[in-house]
């Protein structure tokens, strides 16, 4: 495989992109938040870590109330296969778990684990460094990965590890690396790129090994040449060829998974399908960081780079940020609100979700907080008729007719909007950005999609129903067919006359019966003058048991053993 | 602090509904100058009325329906009708018949169906296809172009022919009014002349009619600039416009005496102004990119064996109405390949 590699490598020449159909030329609003390095933040005094920060079953606590812990601690393990844990981010005591407000675009609040920090930050201990990660087994590094708690630190939060498992029929020629971040103002991949570019590389090099793929594409838009440079200087540093940028043209969604590969490789990932399928696996660049910092240097992930941006905020900047850590205290960090703020938007502009207020605290998947002024984001204008114009359809990355599951979304036929591929959508808000009637179509869609799984899981719970009721039925019906046989067999029992023969116990009489037998044969061989024998079929070893058994006898009552059973 | 909670996207394009029917209108300016250039005054008091009415109208019935009024005159797109319809009239009709268009457009084609964008049928097509069936003297009736008028009507000329019906003194109707170029091409191919021939009369400049060829390419400069600002895309207009010259130019080469040059089906009659302004109706036309090249092909063929073997001069209304019933099931038909699926299967059915 390592020929293989070599022979692909050397990546001089400036790559082939490809084209995805559709997207979006946005202002990017970069440059805001990229005017100073990375910070950490303050040790917050309070956090709540939410048990459910990703894609999957939720984490459950391995701690109780009134517990003390230190830096890294695991605080909550996964549950099932498709979960993360949850460590410590700082030291200090567990007060309470318990519902508390999450970032949720409903306001939605749940269980959290809240620590209250002792302000000495100091480190649980950890598990072995693994500087020699190439030396080691990709088994064991997936289980590091698994331990760290990583998730996709893109926005989806899918923990990595699952993404990780090999699966035997699909095995994955390239790594791919999204250091895309398409949506407008969000820059903290850019900034980790720029100032941990050895990090990113170190993950990516552990990463490749563990899926055992040939080459490593990095995708970079080319609005971050600081980014790009600084990345190939690592790469260089590394030594490692198998691993090239790729400056990618500045078009959103390019960051998108299935868009990424499509722009690297020319590969669509199919429909409901994964990209294992086609031999690749996407991790973020963020992502790959933390596998480095898990595998090298024995760290789970409890911190993430947050960009905090937007004309609301004083001072846009990207944040080291503790998980836990509520946004209330990142933004007055940040300088706090200024008067034109008018929005508070987790994620970006195009795919994040308003907060209704800012006591929520940062998740794994939480990449910015975004205070929009009104001329920035301004309220949607009320939406008209659709003259069907098409212009959905022209920025539709994924070439679906978004007027057309528009119309039947409204009319609430779900099985069209099936038909038209509804599920197939990925909610990047093109369509409804470039909508001259401002119809909020991505909102149809949510409304579509939520309704399909509610029926579909009505249909499944009204299926299960349906079975239990049927054997229950069938479980009844037995039950009274048995009753009515016991009675049946108690009716004839009682309704026979007791046998002419003196009541005697039939038991007894068996065992009369057997010991006349026994007797009888026992007479009948003793005339032929032969004693009963059970030893048909021996093995060698018991045949030399049962020598040295008669021996003994012999030896010790060769009279009474003639005649004697 | 509470914050609003919408949801995503959270940035609103620059594009509107009223956008796009002003710059509709901005592009038919230069056509519409060119009109009034040849064929006068007329023109413009068609347009006013014609908007007038429409805009009124569209009021109106949105009063009645107990809908906002104000969002809907707005959006402009009763103009955009309006303009449409009276640039596509004689200069000299009577005012009441440009009011009963505007009045069925609005009112029956697009209000009575939902109002804008529920409207199967292009309103502006519609209706001149309702007054070209019921009143035909007077939709035939055409001004010649003023360079070959004997006598211009002034402004005060054509509004008392269009409000009184009174031609100026001294003049009969008929020495005012000239039938279209596509018209007397028709009926003096009915009477077995040969194009030759035909073409000897001082109507014909260097493709189709004088005056009207050039109007053509005014509205051809208005059409571009709807491309260039991607108010439009190029399949509708390329793909009519390029079946029915394939067609002409068939049947030209075949026999060129009894079939027209290709160049002058293109620029007679509504063709340009079809092909970039009319078929091009977001609201009525096919929505995917194969089925708009269908749409518009079979529009281009249309209007070429209408013209040719039809029982009318022109034919873009009718072709544009009778591909408007067709558009949906082609849309059917046409949808696009997502993203991840296997080629050759549409959708799952």
């Amino acid at each position: 495989m390592d020929q293989a590699a070599r022979q692909e490598m050397p990546q001089v020449t400036p790559r082939r992109v490809w084209a995805f159909h559709g997207g979006l030329h946005l202002p990017d609003h970069k440059r805001e938040s990229t005017g100073r390095p990375v910070r950490p933040a303050e040790l917050p005094a309070r956090l709540w870590l939410p048990l459910q920060q990703h894609i999957g079953e939720p984490a459950q606590p391995v701690v109780s109330v009134g517990d003390t812990v230190r830096k890294g601690q695991l605080l909550a393990r996964p549950k099932g296969a498709i979960s993360a844990g949850i460590h410590a981010p700082t030291s200090g005591t567990v007060v309470a778990i318990g519902p508390h407000a999450i970032p949720h675009p409903s306001g939605l609040r749940a269980d959290c684990i809240e620590l209250a920090s002792d302000g000495r930050d100091a480190w649980a201990e950890l598990p072995e460094p693994w500087p020699d990660f190439e030396a080691r087994d990709p088994v064991e590094l997936r289980e590091r990965v698994r331990w760290a708690g990583i998730v996709g630190l893109g926005g989806a939060a899918f923990p990595s590890s699952v993404k990780l498992s090999p699966k035997a029929d699909l095995p994955v020629h390239t790594l791919v690396l999204n250091g895309a971040e398409c949506e407008p103002y969000i820059t903290c991949d850019d900034m980790l790129m720029r100032e941990h570019a050895d990090r990113v590389i170190e993950g990516a090099r552990i990463l490749r090994h563990v899926v055992g793929a040939r080459a490593v594409l990095v995708g970079i838009e080319d609005n971050k040449p600081e980014a790009i440079g600084a990345m190939q200087q690592a790469i260089a540093a590394s030594g490692d060829a198998r691993i090239a940028v790729v400056v990618v043209p500045t078009k959103y969604p390019s960051g998108g998974e299935r868009q990424l590969i499509r722009v690297l490789t020319g590969a669509e990932v199919p429909s409901n399908g994964i990209p294992a399928q086609i031999g690749i696996v996407c991790q973020n660049v963020a992502t790959a960081a933390a596998v480095a910092d898990a595998v090298v240097r024995g760290r789970p992930l409890i911190s993430r780079i947050v960009t905090l941006t937007g004309e609301g905020i004083a001072q846009p900047c990207n944040l080291e940020v503790l998980i836990g850590t509520p946004a209330r205290d990142l933004i007055a960090q940040a300088g706090g609100y200024t008067p034109r703020v008018a929005k508070l938007i987790l994620g970006g502009p195009m795919m994040g979700f308003a907060l209704p207020h800012d006591d929520v605290p940062i998740t794994k998947a939480a990449n910015c907080l975004l205070a929009p002024s009104r001329a920035e984001s301004p309220t949607p204008p009320a939406p008209l008729p659709c003259i069907r114009c098409g212009r959905c359809a022209e920025a539709c990355p994924v070439e679906l007719l978004p007027q057309q599951m528009y119309w039947w979304a409204r009319a609430k036929d779900l099985d069209k909007t099936q038909d038209y591929n509804l599920f197939d959508c990925i909610e990047c808000g093109c369509c409804a950005h470039v909508c001259p009637s401002h119809i909020p179509l991505v909102q149809y869609y949510r409304y579509a999609k939520t309704e399909a799984w509610a029926k579909e899981q009505e249909k499944r719970k009204a299926e299960q129903a349906r079975q239990r009721h049927e054997m229950r039925v069938a479980r009844l019906e037995r039950l009274e067919s048995e009753r009515k046989a016991k009675l049946r067999k108690k009716k004839e029992e009682l309704e026979t006359p007791p046998a002419d023969a003196p009541a005697e116990d039939p038991k007894k009489a068996a065992i009369q019966a057997a010991l006349e037998r026994a007797a009888a044969k026992k007479a009948a061989l003793a005339a032929q003058g032969v004693a009963p024998r059970n030893t048909g079929e021996l093995t060698p070893a018991q045949q030399r048991q049962v020598e040295a058994a008669d021996a003994r006898r012999q030896a010790t009552a060769p009279a009474a053993r003639d005649d004697e059973d | 602090m509470r914050f609003p909670t919408l949801t995503s996207p959270h940035l609103t394009g620059p594009n509107s509904t009223t956008r796009v029917m002003a710059e509709v209108l901005l592009a038919l300016v230069p056509g519409i100058a060119a009109l009034v250039w040849y064929f006068g005054w007329g023109v413009v008091i068609n347009i006013v009325l014609a908007s007038l009415a429409a805009v009124a109208a569209e009021a109106a019935v949105l009063r009645l329906r107990g809908h906002p009024v104000q969002p809907a005159i707005t959006d402009l797109s009763a103009l955009v009708t309006a303009w449409l319809f009276a640039v596509s009239i004689p200069p000299t009709l009577p005012w009441w018949l440009t009011v009963i268009g505007v009045l069925f457009a609005i009112v029956i084609v697009k209000q009575l169906y939902g109002g804008i964008g529920y409207n199967p049928f292009n309103p502006a097509m519609a209706a001149y296809v309702l007054l070209l069936v019921s009143y035909p003297v007077q939709m035939t009736a055409w001004l010649p172009p003023t360079l070959l008028a004997d006598h211009v009507l002034s402004f005060q000329d054509s509004l008392a022919l269009i409000f009184l019906g009174t031609p100026p003194a001294g003049l009969a109707m008929d020495a005012i009014t000239q039938a279209t170029p596509l018209d007397v091409m028709r009926q003096k191919l009915d009477l077995n002349q040969m194009i030759s021939e035909i073409r000897q009369s001082p109507l014909w400049g260097d493709f189709g009619g004088r005056g009207w060829e050039w109007v053509g390419n005014w509205f051809l400069l208005g059409g571009l600039y709807l491309l260039a600002r991607r108010v439009i895309t190029w399949h509708i207009p390329v793909s009519m416009l390029g079946a029915m010259l394939v067609a002409a130019g068939l049947f030209w080469l075949a026999d060129p005496e009894t079939h027209p040059f290709p160049a002058f089906h293109l620029f007679s009659g509504g063709a340009i102004l079809g092909a970039f302004f009319i078929a091009t109706d977001p609201v009525t036309a096919c929505t995917t990119r194969k089925g708009q090249l269908i749409f518009g092909g079979l529009i281009g063929l249309l209007v070429f064996a209408i013209r040719s073997w039809g029982g009318y001069p022109d034919a873009v209304a009718f072709s544009v109405l009778l591909l408007n019933i067709a558009a949906p099931t082609i849309d059917h038909y046409t949808q696009p390949r997502v993203f991840g699926h296997a080629k050759g299967r549409k959708h799952d059915r």
